[in-house]
């Protein structure tokens, strides 16, 4: 057994880690709808969920049990094949594009395996995520085609044109940050922004592909179907778009695909133009390796503070419970140096992970939904032409620069 | 059989069953399905040579753009089940015969040829962005030009069509 274990140690490791990362970014997922209707609630004086466990916390798990219960009709003259293979190809190629993403520079050691903070490491990285985000196209044109209703028909077509139009802007956008690279490593990518390290923020790929990051900006969120770009599934025009047909947990995978894509989209903005786990300070400002206490423990102690006055009991001992552990975590890294000096690069990753996924939000509140012909012209006659001019006016600059070591 | 063999014949498989349901299956989107399957296949059988590069440019521009646009189209007609006539007269007494004759004269030429063809398999020519663009602006730079030319050529061929006359 130990030998059969030691044997493929690399195959049982990579296996726990998907399983891991599986749960991590499935209840992830889970709490992201929540924090959306939190937030979109709050700028809209709102409460958002507030019933389901203190603060609604527990909301997303009721959903969840919602979904697996509910009953799952298969409305007549679908196309059965299609119309099931639909959510499983959404569901499978989002949640496949996370293995590519790596979440911190060191890697774990234990009982002497190197363990790296990401599934694949592969060397043409963003080339396999596009190759990923290229077919999940089909699972939002194939559920409306099959769907045998207009208006999936109808949210179907229009994704796949939308998709397809941004998908083009999407991947010139990117072609700078490769020319300044040299590589489609992602972890090359970040290790090329940490030559500027000494300059903090200013020595992200942010500053010199400003255009590159407003067009792929723009085209992510169109890519994801995001407000406002979410004419496949405009509840206002087509019912619920490409889904309308959809019950149960059926829908709840496009949800969650939709979500997982969020995920992945904003870590590559952050790998390529963020400078993914890089600090945004300067390198030699040792002293904000202390930042993730600073934020945690008094966090934790708001959280407990807030407890203590919670209505229910309940509450009050689920909510001190998680602030107590938020602090403790807090005062952890306080304590044991190392862990602190490991933290540091999924610390600065995760957090500007995280600022995307408001700014998502932050979208979702405030801006109206493109009209189709003005997402159409706006695609094709302003965001592409940018995109092809900031890769000429990138290698033009590379090549004044003379050849790269 | 080492791993690689295993690897090799199940994606064969994959594309050659793709390949067939792709002629017999009767509706287009499942035709269409089908070619994506062939081209995936095809990418997986490219990275199997160590051509990352050309696998993920596959996927990408053949499974993705390309085929995302047939199933557009054939949505947008909302193409039905096709119906299945009497073939030609000449399908059908000449069609078995042509289809054994190419097989045949495939086979002979890669049964001849089996050094050659090992040979054409550089993985390392095929494995950086690096030797392919070299390969591409250097070795091939008038053939790839001039594809470039055949490409622009088409696309003003589209708008021209595309056109309303006002």
């Amino acid at each position: 057994m130990t030998s059969f274990l030691q044997a493929n140690a690399t195959l049982i490791i990579t296996l726990i880690k998907v399983a891991l990362i599986l749960f991590i970014v499935l209840t992830v997922n889970a709490y992201l709808t929540w924090f959306e209707r939190k937030v979109v609630a709050h700028m809209q004086s709102r409460w958002g969920p507030h019933r389901v466990g203190p603060h609604g916390l527990l909301q997303p798990l009721a959903d969840g049990a919602k979904f697996l219960l509910k009953e799952d009709p298969t409305p007549a003259g679908v196309d059965r094949p299609t119309y099931f293979l639909a959510p499983l190809m959404a569901l499978a190629l989002s949640l496949t594009s996370i293995a590519i993403i790596p979440f911190g520079p060191q890697s774990l050691h234990v009982f002497g395996y190197e363990i790296k903070l990401q599934i694949a490491d592969l060397n043409i990285g963003l080339l396999a995520l596009f190759a990923i985000t290229a077919l999940s196209v089909y699972g939002v044109a194939l559920a409306g085609w099959s769907s045998n209703s207009k208006y999936p028909l109808l949210g179907g077509l229009r994704s796949s044109a939308q998709m397809v139009s941004y998908e083009l802007a999407l991947t010139m956008s990117v072609v700078g940050v490769l020319l300044m690279a040299h590589s489609f490593d992602l972890r090359g990518i970040i290790a090329q922004q940490a030559e500027h390290a000494r300059w903090g923020i200013f020595g992200w790929n942010l500053w010199p592909q400003i255009l590159g990051f407003v067009c792929f900006a723009i085209a992510a969120v169109a890519e994801t179907n995001r407000v406002p770009f979410d004419l496949p599934e405009a509840e206002s025009e087509l019912v619920a778009g490409f889904h309308t047909e959809y019950a149960s947990f059926k829908f709840a995978m496009f949800f969650i695909a939709e979500y997982t894509s969020m995920i992945t989209v904003s870590a590559l903005c952050t790998i390529m133009f963020f400078g993914g786990w890089l600090s945004p300070f300067p390198a030699s400002w040792t002293f904000t390796h202390y930042l993730p206490s600073v934020i945690l423990i008094p966090f934790g102690l708001w959280v407990i503070w807030d407890g203590i006055r919670y209505e229910t009991i309940w509450g009050r001992l689920v909510l001190t419970g998680i602030g107590t552990v938020i602090a403790a975590i807090g005062v952890a890294l306080l304590v044991f140096p190392p862990a602190n000096e490991f933290i540091q690069g999924p610390f600065w990753l995760l957090g500007k992970i995280f600022f995307f996924l408001f700014v998502y939000v932050w979208l979702r509140g405030t801006l109206p939904r493109f009209r189709y012909d003005q997402l159409m012209s706006f695609g094709w006659k302003l965001l592409l032409p940018v995109s092809i001019a900031n890769v000429i006016i990138t290698a033009f600059i590379l090549l004044l620069r003379g050849p790269a070591k | 059989m080492t791993p690689q063999l295993i690897i090799f014949f199940v994606l064969a498989f994959i594309a050659v069953l793709g390949a067939a349901s792709l002629i017999f299956q009767r509706h287009p989107i499942h035709s269409a399905l089908s070619l994506i399957v062939v081209m995936v296949a095809l990418a997986g059988l490219y990275l199997l040579m160590g051509a990352d590069f050309v696998a993920a440019v596959q996927i990408i521009v053949y499974g993705g753009a390309i085929m995302v646009l047939f199933i557009f189209v054939i949505m947008l007609l909302n193409a039905g089940i096709e119906e299945r006539t009497n073939a030609s007269q000449m399908a059908r007494f000449a069609g078995i015969p042509l289809t054994v004759a190419l097989l045949g004269i495939l086979a002979v030429a890669i049964f001849r040829s089996q050094e050659s063809v090992q040979m054409a398999l550089q993985p390392a020519k095929l494995a950086d962005t690096h030797s392919i663009s070299l390969m591409l602006f250097r070795e091939f730079v008038y053939p790839f030009e001039l594809t470039s030319f055949l490409i622009l050529v088409a696309i003003l061929g589209a708008l021209v069509l595309a056109q309303r006359e006002s």
